[in-house]
């Protein structure tokens, strides 16, 4: 069989997602967010709600995320995208909500907005990329920066006694009452993306199913601020951030 | 290692080094571009090992700003820098330190807005900076430097008009004073101060009941209004000294000029090469170049309006400062405005065109 | 047996040349090329190995801007 009797329309079995367009992505390569964006273009695609999408964009390197998926966005202020995702869905309520934000965003200057909404039980999807970094500003420290992990604003190596102790974002969401789905996952291989996917799409359900809030944590990758290649970012990850930031289902309410 | 050091560095650093020299107690900052070195160098630095200085990155500017309140409460020497957007959540946090009189430093290392804005540089907060970002009747002492050399500068001398009156102080620089690398001289090192020199200096500060002294109590709050006029006329009649001894401006060429530049900051800059090209086309221009925003060297910009023919407000904004070069010259003279917008800074040649044609 | 036969098409000018594809294909179908750069001066991934591909997708998966487009056929005995 010659390479152009396999490469034909009634062949096919992957494409880039109708949703996410053909602007070329700022992001580093190989960083964790394109693989996400994809999930998230597919997943909506899928639940038929791309005329039905109102999404809400933070301040970090995925800022931009409004010129790359193809849905409604708003741009958030730094930290407040669940507060505008609250009221757009009180006002919405028969349109598909999400957030997509950075572990500075959520998890640093958003906490009480994190907090409050998820507490509340607003029916949105708060989707967490955490790489334990600041990625767009240049590679300060995070909330969510591990213990001895050196960063431009901890150069020496996160100390508890200077700079605390990172946040287990998950574990505190997991808590709240107002909560229905809290998990983590992961996108460095196959079969964690596919579990990754499975995850939103669950999130994305239970919004539009008025279960309460969802908070899918992505622990992720900046290999160009961790100062490493993509694939050993995706070791990194695998062997230090995972201990600490466990995968799986924290709370299932649905 | 010599005590006066001269070298090679971006204004951001020279922010924070020259905190750790002026005796600084703490800075407590949040990244946001195009500021973040401040912070970065001060934790390369480690100056908690070598001068006891406190550094720490909060969880926002909000936070910030209150670590500032807080720690000016006790009187001592404590900073913060940010952005534009950043400097927007620190209003409420400056207000509350004018109210209840605390001595501070706020760096605004502006961008472009509104919003998100750009990370390029702008002027176009000088609206937010002088007239009160804040609620209330308030200022800030407020130092615009043109170079590296005075971000070094004004680090000590904002410190030193800060306690002298007892109200914040904000150095108002911009993104391309903060990122372009000048030569600099820096500040010798000055000790931070002891408790007892703080006692000194504050008496009214919150540093425990020091020898079963009356308590102290840091408050903006005033229930009642005939007090809180009180309190608001001796802040007003502070503001009104600051405006007689504090003003500081630079005057360059204007012995002879027929037409007059005002500008701070980046403009500033500019505005000396704009001099060059029209002085070598003819056309006497000088430039007055406010040093204190707030106070406004209304006084000197008044005076001079009475020699010239027409005053051109070079400024990186929608057209800001131009307003208080118009009452500082109280319609005597046309007063023009030219700026770009977005984080463009403007370039000479265009400038020049503005002044021809002031000309005809 | 049929066995699937597949076959990668791979968008040169938007690939970053992060090697996650190459890292991800259990056949070691591609690589990165040493031959030539894209507009952006990335060496672009490209299949080396064409004939082993099954078409099992694992590179566009992984692929962090969605690259690759992934074809399969069952080859007739």
């Amino acid at each position: 069989m010659t390479k152009e009797e396999i490469i034909r329309p009634e062949n096919l079995v992957y494409r880039k997602p109708e949703l996410l367009n053909d602007v070329p992505m700022h992001y580093c390569p190989g960083c964790s967010h394109g693989v996400v964006h994809k999930l998230v273009s597919e997943v909506i695609a899928e639940m038929g709600m791309a005329d039905k999408t109102i999404a809400i964009s933070p301040v970090g390197c995925a800022v931009f995320a409004y010129k790359y998926i193809d849905v409604d966005w708003q741009e958030a202020a730094h930290g407040r995208a669940p507060a505008l995702a609250s009221a757009v869905k009180r006002l919405w309520p028969d349109r598909l909500v999400f957030t997509y934000q950075g572990d500075g965003d959520l998890a640093c200057i958003g906490t009480a907005e994190t907090i409050h909404a998820l507490n509340r039980g607003e029916n949105i999807t708060i989707i967490f990329i955490n790489n334990a970094i600041y990625g767009m500003t240049g590679g300060q420290m995070a909330p969510t920066t591990l213990l001895g992990m050196k960063t431009v604003t901890c150069p020496y190596g996160r100390d508890p006694k200077l700079h605390g102790y990172p946040l287990k974002i998950a574990d505190i969401a997991a808590q709240l009452e107002g909560t229905c789905y809290v998990t983590r996952q992961s996108v460095e291989k196959v079969p964690a993306i596919l579990k990754a996917k499975k995850a939103i799409r669950k999130a994305f359900e239970y919004s539009m199913q008025g279960k309460g809030s969802s908070l899918v944590e992505i622990v992720s990758t900046c290999n160009t601020n961790w100062r490493m290649s993509p694939d050993k970012a995706n070791k990194w990850m695998e062997e230090n951030m995972v201990p600490f930031y466990p995968l799986g289902d924290l709370k299932d309410k649905g | 290692m010599a005590e006066k050091e001269i070298t090679l560095m971006k204004g951001n650093e020279a922010i924070a080094h020259a905190a750790i020299r002026c005796g600084c107690d703490g800075y407590f900052g949040y990244p946001i571009t195009p500021q973040s070195e401040v912070l970065e160098t001060l934790a390369a630095e480690k100056p908690w090992e070598t001068t006891g200085m406190v550094v720490l990155q909060a969880e926002s500017e909000v936070a910030s700003i209150n670590m500032v309140y807080g720690g000016a409460a006790t009187g001592k020497r404590v900073m913060t820098s940010s952005s534009s957007p950043g400097i927007s959540l620190m209003q409420e946090g400056i207000s509350y330190m004018a109210g209840a009189e605390l001595p501070a430093l706020i760096v605004n290392v502006s961008r472009g807005g509104p919003g998100l804005g750009t990370i390029q540089p702008s002027q176009a907060d000088y609206f937010q900076t002088v007239k009160g970002g804040g609620h209330g009747d308030y200022r800030l002492i407020t130092l615009a430097p043109a170079s590296v050399q005075e971000m070094a500068d004004f680090v000590d001398l904002a410190f030193e008009l800060a306690f002298k009156y007892r109200n914040p102080a904000m150095i108002l620089s911009d993104g391309a004073i903060g990122q372009m690398m000048e030569k600099v001289v820096l500040p010798p090192f000055k000790p931070r101060r002891t408790t007892e020199e703080i006692q000194k200096e504050c008496p009214w500060a919150t540093t425990g009941r020091i020898g079963m002294r009356k308590p102290n109590i840091i408050t903006s709050l005033e229930l009642r209004s005939e007090e809180m006029e009180i309190n608001n006329l001796r802040i007003q009649a502070k503001y009104r000294v600051i405006e007689q001894e504090e003003v500081r401006y630079e005057e360059y060429k204007t012995e002879d000029a027929e037409y007059l530049i005002v500008a701070f900051g980046s403009a500033a800059r500019i505005a000396k090469k704009v001099i060059a090209i029209a002085r070598e086309q003819g056309i006497k221009v000088g430039l007055l170049r406010p040093i204190t925003l707030w106070p406004f060297p209304s006084k000197k910009i008044g005076e001079l309006g009475k020699k010239v023919k027409g005053i051109l407000s070079l400024e990186i904004n929608a057209g800001q400062m131009v307003e208080d070069i118009r009452l500082a010259v109280e319609c005597n003279v046309p007063v023009k405005w030219y700026g770009r917008l977005g984080g463009i800074i403007p370039e000479p040649e265009e400038v020049v065109e503005e002044i021809k044609k002031m000309t005809c | 047996m049929a066995k699937m036969k597949g076959a990668t098409v791979v968008d040169i000018e938007r690939c970053k040349g992060c090697g996650l594809c190459v890292v991800a294909c259990p056949l070691h179908v591609l690589d990165l090329t040493k031959k030539s750069v894209n507009q952006k001066g990335y060496n672009y991934a490209e299949a080396v190995l064409e004939d082993v591909c099954t078409g099992c997708s694992s590179c566009a998966i992984v692929c962090p801007d969605g690259c690759i487009t992934v074809y399969r056929k069952k080859e007739e005995e």
